[in-house]
């Protein structure tokens, strides 16, 4: 099946939200006269929107003109405008240290285990502040999954691995319900088969890419509403992969799913909306298809045609 | 060959050579800690072997009326008031009818311990049917024919430099030869407490002094000093003057002189909250505030060791912090915990100076049956007997520190038990 075209027809009924206004961006678009890129770099600074379609009606999450500081002197997300739909995957691709990870991270709020690290600016779950006193990070995070770039699976039994959110939640009234739970999240991250007859083993006894999948196992057995992953398949084989991204395409008639990836033909393939970050900067959003067919910005386009990054 | 390989090769003998001395010398450090070990083992263990001993003699005490003043059915009031003491000498004048004169009765009774007639009541309060019979049995004789038997005094010397003269050489020979002299295991070592006569000398009281305050300590130290860990590692903000300002602290008090803890704990705990002093109570208290700086470093060490990763994946499944550190970091840690706080431990249960300053040096004659009565422990004990100028203390210095190390092996084994078990958590 093809991914790829399913994915368009959902991207394209969103209605864009104002992002067709002129922004300086569009001014550069894919010339071929050789433009300085340091100036263009330089020039991310005045954009005061991404390129593209940032922006939705009634998104899944609404965040606007969030940064991150790491520490006083490091800033590592520059004031970034962004819609997440519902039921949508959206990708975020760009080179190694542009943020990517730092971005998704505070989508859950997982940036506040970081000492020092601040965030600012409005991000919205559902309407609700994330960042408000009173929103609950535990409950933000049962409702945000994460799966993260490194596998890293409890020293526990892969069984005790994958029951751990259900446990935690109180999701199962039994052990038969809890035994279930824990079969499904593994056929669905396309690991039970391998792990059927050892789920009493630990976790980390598994391969690198099967501790990835128990990772992924583990994240949507509490059925988040969105699952942030984080170069999920980084570590997998194509055959893995291929069982990620076929699960990827059906979590989503529940789920909102923001994915980093390096890949780019994993972008085209399962997201619908892409997502290009340069250098702590949102430069560009829109279909995926339009990003990789027609990018609008010269730095998506060096991007993608692999002229750097 | 390409230059790197050359140039590496040229260097490998060097570098192996550098490999090789550094192999050897730390095969050496081993040896020689080694042997020091064996050597300071050695000589504990020869010397306190025989403190295990001690010299008995048999005696046949006639328990009748005419000596003891008390019949059969006499009261418990009335035998504590009988004469033991005399039955005692009785049986010895039996045992040598030639001896008349009093100076010489005198060097007869002293053959034997002084508890002899103690000994004695006990037993018959135990078993009154025995009034109005014959006893058999083993009472301890006196230090210095203890001292004697072992083979500490040389009988080749003057009669007038030997604490022992002729005549009582010449009664323990016909007891040898009539078998009622005896080196015997001694139980007593393990059921007495301390006394000024080193052969009723035993370290039942300081050992029950060492297991109180031990507990205490440990009960103190152990959760105080993880729960101070994990805020410290877990929960406190980083760079926070204040925060750092308590680290600086923790990590000076672990190297402050235990003696300071015990005058601190003289000053805060004996005069300002009353702790009654000498008891286990202070001691732990004291010990307490000396072991958790070892605790806490040790244990904030554990903790760091723990990938964060692990406590990423929890936080990111929706634990709370609290659920992440005990449901995932603490287990982790526990090992490197558990080593630390046996360490501690096994500190607190050697340390003998803040211990002097809160009175637990006492002469205690009673077992300690709590936190609150006054005790010693096995440290003070030891440091108590070498101080002695009796020889027979001598041995029974080195059998108490034989009995301290068991103790301290003993711990070291739970800590290694205690590990195993947390290990096969991965
Ligand atoms: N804990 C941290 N403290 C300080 N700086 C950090 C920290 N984590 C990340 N950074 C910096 O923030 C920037 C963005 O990092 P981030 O991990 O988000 O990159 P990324 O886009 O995910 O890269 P990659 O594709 O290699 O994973 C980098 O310059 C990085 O050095
Ligand atoms: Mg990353």
């Amino acid at each position: 099946m093809s991914f790829a075209t399913t994915s368009l027809d959902t991207g394209m009924t969103k209605q864009p939200h104002s992002s067709t206004e002129t922004a300086p961006g569009n001014m550069r678009r894919a010339t071929t006269a050789p433009l300085d890129i340091e100036t263009v770099v330089e020039e991310l600074k005045e954009l005061p929107q991404p390129v593209g379609m940032p922006l939705l009606d009634d998104p899944k999450y609404h965040t606007r003109d969030v940064s991150v500081f790491y520490n006083e002197t490091k800033q590592a997300i520059f004031n970034v405008d962004l819609d997440i739909g519902r039921n949508e995957v959206i990708a975020m691709i760009g080179p190694s240290g542009c943020g990517k990870s730092t971005y998704l991270r505070c989508l859950n709020r997982m940036n506040d285990t970081i000492s020092g690290c601040r965030v600012t600016g409005e991000l919205l779950l559902d309407g609700e502040d994330v960042y408000a006193r009173s929103q609950d990070p535990v409950l933000l995070r049962a409702r945000v999954g994460m799966v993260f770039q490194k596998p890293n699976p409890f020293p526990k039994s892969i069984y005790d691995n994958v029951a751990y959110g259900p446990r935690l939640h109180g999701l199962a009234n039994n052990r038969a319900e809890l035994d279930e739970i824990v079969e499904d999240s593994l056929t669905k991250a396309g690991l039970f088969k391998e792990v059927k007859d050892r789920l009493n083993l630990p976790g980390t006894g598994l391969s690198g890419g099967q501790q990835q999948r128990l990772c992924i196992a583990r994240a949507i057995a509490v059925s988040p509403e969105v699952i942030l992953m984080d170069e999920p398949t980084s570590a997998l084989d194509p055959i893995a992969t291929g069982i990620i991204e076929e699960l990827i395409d059906t979590l989503r008639q529940s789920f909102t799913i923001c994915i980093v990836t390096h890949s780019m033909q994993q972008a085209a393939r399962i997201s619908q909306r892409t997502a290009y970050f340069h250098m702590g900067y949102l430069v560009e959003v829109n279909d995926t298809n339009t990003v990789f067919t027609n990018p609008e910005h010269l730095l998506t386009e060096n991007y993608i045609t692999g002229r750097f990054g | 060959m390409n230059k790197t390989t050359a140039t590496i090769r040229a260097g490998l003998a060097r570098r192996y050579a550098r490999e090789r001395r550094f192999r050897r010398f730390g095969l050496g450090a081993i040896i020689v800690s080694m042997l020091f070990l064996f050597i300071l083992l050695f000589t504990i263990f020869s010397q306190g072997v025989s403190g295990f001993s001690q010299t008995f003699i048999k005696l046949d005490v006639v328990l009748d009326e005419a000596t003891l003043g008390v019949g059969p059915g006499a009261t418990g009031e009335q035998l504590r008031n009988a004469g033991f003491a005399k039955a005692i000498s009785q049986s010895l004048y039996t045992l040598f009818p030639d001896v008349s004169s009093r100076s010489d009765k005198r060097n007869l009774r002293a053959l034997m311990s002084s508890n002899a007639p103690y000994r004695l009541m006990g037993i018959v309060m135990d078993d009154p049917s025995l009034l109005g019979q014959t006893y058999s049995g083993w009472f301890l004789a006196d230090d210095d024919i203890d001292t004697y038997l072992k083979g500490h005094v040389d009988r080749s010397l003057p009669e007038t430099d030997r604490r022992l003269k002729d005549q009582t050489l010449g009664w323990i020979d016909r007891l040898e030869a009539e078998g009622r002299i005896e080196k015997r295991f001694n139980t007593e070592f393990f059921t007495n407490n301390d006394s000024r006569e080193p052969e009723q000398a035993g370290i039942l009281g300081a050992l029950m002094g060492s297991f109180f305050t031990m507990l205490v300590t440990l009960l103190l130290s152990f959760p105080i000093g993880v729960a101070a860990a994990i805020y410290l590692e877990e929960f406190a903000p980083k760079d926070n003057w204040f925060v750092d300002l308590i680290e600086v602290n923790i990590n000076n008090l672990a190297a402050v002189p235990s003696i300071v803890f015990g005058l601190l704990g003289l000053a805060v705990f004996i005069q300002l909250f009353g702790v009654p002093r000498s008891t286990p109570l202070v001691g732990g208290l004291v010990l307490t505030l000396m072991t958790l700086p070892t605790i806490i470093i040790a244990s904030r060490a554990a903790l760091k060791a723990v990938p964060p990763s692990i406590r990423e994946a929890a936080l990111g499944m929706g634990a709370s912090r609290v659920q992440t550190v005990f449901h995932h970091t603490l287990p982790l840690a526990m090992p490197g915990i558990l080593t630390g706080t046996i360490i501690g431990m096994a500190q607190a249960l050697g340390e003998t100076a803040p211990l002097l300053m809160i009175g637990m040096i006492a002469f205690i004659l009673s077992t300690p049956e709590g936190i609150t009565d006054p005790a010693t422990v096995l440290p003070v004990q030891v440091f108590l007997w070498s101080d002695s100028p009796e020889r027979a203390f001598t041995e029974k210095t080195s059998a108490a520190i034989i009995v301290l190390l068991g103790f301290l092996i003993l711990m070291n084994l739970l800590a290694v038990l205690f590990r195993k078990k947390f290990e096969r958590r991965w």
